[in-house]
């Protein structure tokens, strides 16, 4: 009788996903529908947090007060995405610290682009450029994902990625017209960049597990590759606009297609920043780890102290 | 040019500033993350007053200068800013105490300073009362509850107060510039500064629990460019990229 009942929810469940129509948090959904979510959404909110360093990094060494205000309120809008990203998680019953416990033993993963070093000022415009860029044709299809509250949350933020990528491209084209040592800086951080966004899209989709069933419950709207060729076609442009040079001699325009071909990604190396092999991964995972467990006196003081006053209100 | 409008412009500006740079290391590495948001949030407004009054600076000098230049290339010994705001972060009880000594003193001035005759002074400080009050607010919160909230955080607490204490007095620090300024009608009047302080930190330190220490060491001589060492090592690295590579557009 029971399993009578849940085959006829997940019909009626994949019936309202074919419709368009959202999944809220207190509607029926089958538990790897909500696992998937909680892992995707989780992740997300993880990549806006650790995003943070490699940007923040920067932050106290910006060339002007102009580009310092940019910068710090950019980063601050990334730690406002995780707020909203772990609040979405936690609609599907993940516990915010325990979701962030999961960061820090390693068990839940971030985006791998984090794990490559800021060297220069002009990372800070690489970043922004390519890394927002890469970041919004991820998270555009979002916006109509099946589940409310994460399609709405990411209509909040890809508004702010893309004033995140203008910034950031506005830095790059400012190098790249300046002086020589600049333009120079610029086209190492692009050097640097340009594979590992293109890694951020995720394995090709005959290597992708979790595509086809995620494109079925429509979380996800297109897949990694699709998604991958559109920001080539979109970048390739945009840096010979600016006169720099894409770091891919086999990167060629098909006529025919009207899309560029580009070269092997580096898939070894993908999977091994991915396994936490990357140049940043211990740094960036030892960072968040210490401020949480320095800032446990204050969150228990604070947790006393709120104790404390209702105590005190009730007496 | 009034070289002492310059000095009492680029005395409020360099306190903005440094202290917004000390607050801007915090970033991502917060106790929690709505302080992580609250405290770049703060950062911010504080470059953003210290950029108007960098600039305003640059104007009153008339040398051609941005704020920028003055904000990048001046040393040490030209800063003007208060000892207090270069200390070191040290954990989140210390910034908490260091930005609340602070904004309890900023916003009095902030309030005097909008009936300055300085236009361009009084419309700063109007925009920036706003802000400071919500600093205020803020930081005196964080003293109550780590004050009265567990005997950690109440001893972490009391040792920050114990330790930026000396550097209190120092915001009180009038000279010549002030005469000056105070003549001219840009600086109005400031005599009850400290009574007010009192009033306000008294308030919340006994809310908090915590105790005013009894000694009496005074550290001063930011007004004058006489800083601790901490101040070379922030311009270093806030000035890193002017230095190495000048005269360029970013």
């Amino acid at each position: 009788m029971k399993e009578v009942n849940i085959t006829e929810l997940e019909r009626m469940f994949q019936e309202k996903i074919d419709q368009d129509i959202k999944i809220e948090p207190k509607d029926w959904m089958p538990d790897d529908y909500r696992e998937t979510l909680i892992r995707q959404i989780s992740q997300h909110a993880h990549s806006e947090i650790v995003g943070m360093l490699p940007e923040g990094n920067w932050i106290t060494r910006a060339p002007n007060l102009r580009r310092k205000a940019v910068l710090l309120a950019k980063v601050q809008d990334e730690a406002g995405h995780g707020l909203y990203l772990y609040s979405a998680a936690e609609t599907l019953g993940a516990d915010r610290e325990d979701t962030i416990d999961d960061l820090h033993t390693g068990k839940a993963k971030y985006s791998s682009i984090f794990n490559y070093p800021t060297l220069t000022w002009a990372d800070m415009g690489a970043i922004g450029w390519l890394v927002d860029g890469a970041a919004i044709m991820n998270q555009v299809p979002i916006c109509r994902c099946s589940y409310g509250p994460y399609a709405r949350a990411m209509v909040r933020v890809c508004k702010e990625e893309s004033f995140h990528q203008r910034q950031g491209f506005e830095i790059m084209m400012t190098l790249a017209k300046g002086s020589p040592e600049q333009k120079a800086m610029a086209q190492d951080a692009l050097n640097r960049f340009w594979w590992p966004a293109l890694m951020m899209f995720g394995p090709s989709d005959g290597e992708s597990k979790h595509t086809a069933q995620s494109m079925k419950w429509k979380i996800k709207r297109s897949t990694n590759d699709e998604l991958r060729q559109q920001f080539v076609d979109v970048t390739v442009p945009q840096a010979e606009m600016i006169g720099l040079t894409l770091p891919d001699a086999d990167l060629k325009l098909n006529e025919a297609t009207g899309h560029y071909e580009y070269g092997e990604i580096n898939w070894a190396e993908f999977w091994e920043v991915v396994k936490g092999n990357g140049p940043c991964n211990k740094d960036r995972i030892d960072t968040r780890r210490k401020a949480k467990e320095e800032g446990q006196w204050v969150r228990e003081a604070a947790t006393a102290f709120a104790q404390k006053r209702a105590a005190r209100k009730s007496a | 040019m009034n070289q002492a409008h310059v000095d009492f412009v680029l005395r409020i500006a360099d306190d903005s500033l440094i202290l917004g740079h000390r607050l801007s290391e915090w970033c991502g590495h917060g106790p929690v993350l709505e302080e992580d948001i609250a405290m770049t949030n703060i950062a911010l407004d504080l470059i953003g007053q210290a950029t108007s009054l960098l600039s305003h600076a640059a104007t009153l000098q008339g040398e051609g200068k941005t704020g920028d230049d003055l904000a990048f290339l001046r040393f040490d010994r030209e800063y003007r800013n208060l000892l207090l705001v270069e200390q070191p972060n040290g954990d989140f009880g210390m910034t908490m105490m260091r930005q609340f000594l602070f904004d309890a003193y900023r916003t009095i001035l902030f309030e005097r300073l909008q009936s300055s005759s300085d236009e361009m002074i009084a419309a700063i400080a109007e925009k920036s009362l706003k802000e400071t009050k919500y600093h205020l607010k803020h930081s005196s919160e964080w003293v109550i509850r780590l004050g009265d909230g567990t005997e950690e955080s109440h001893a972490r607490i009391q040792e920050s107060l114990n330790t930026l204490w000396r550097y209190a007095n120092e915001l009180f620090y009038t000279d010549a510039v002030d005469d000056e300024m105070r003549n001219t009608g840009i600086l109005p009047d400031l005599s009850d500064l400290r009574q007010q302080w009192e009033n306000t930190v008294n308030h919340v330190f006994q809310e908090a629990t915590l105790t005013i220490p009894t000694n009496n060491w005074k550290q001063e001589g930011g007004r004058k460019g006489m800083h601790s060492e901490h101040l070379g090592y922030i311009l270093a690295e806030m000035q890193y990229m002017q230095r190495a590579y000048p005269n360029m557009e970013w």
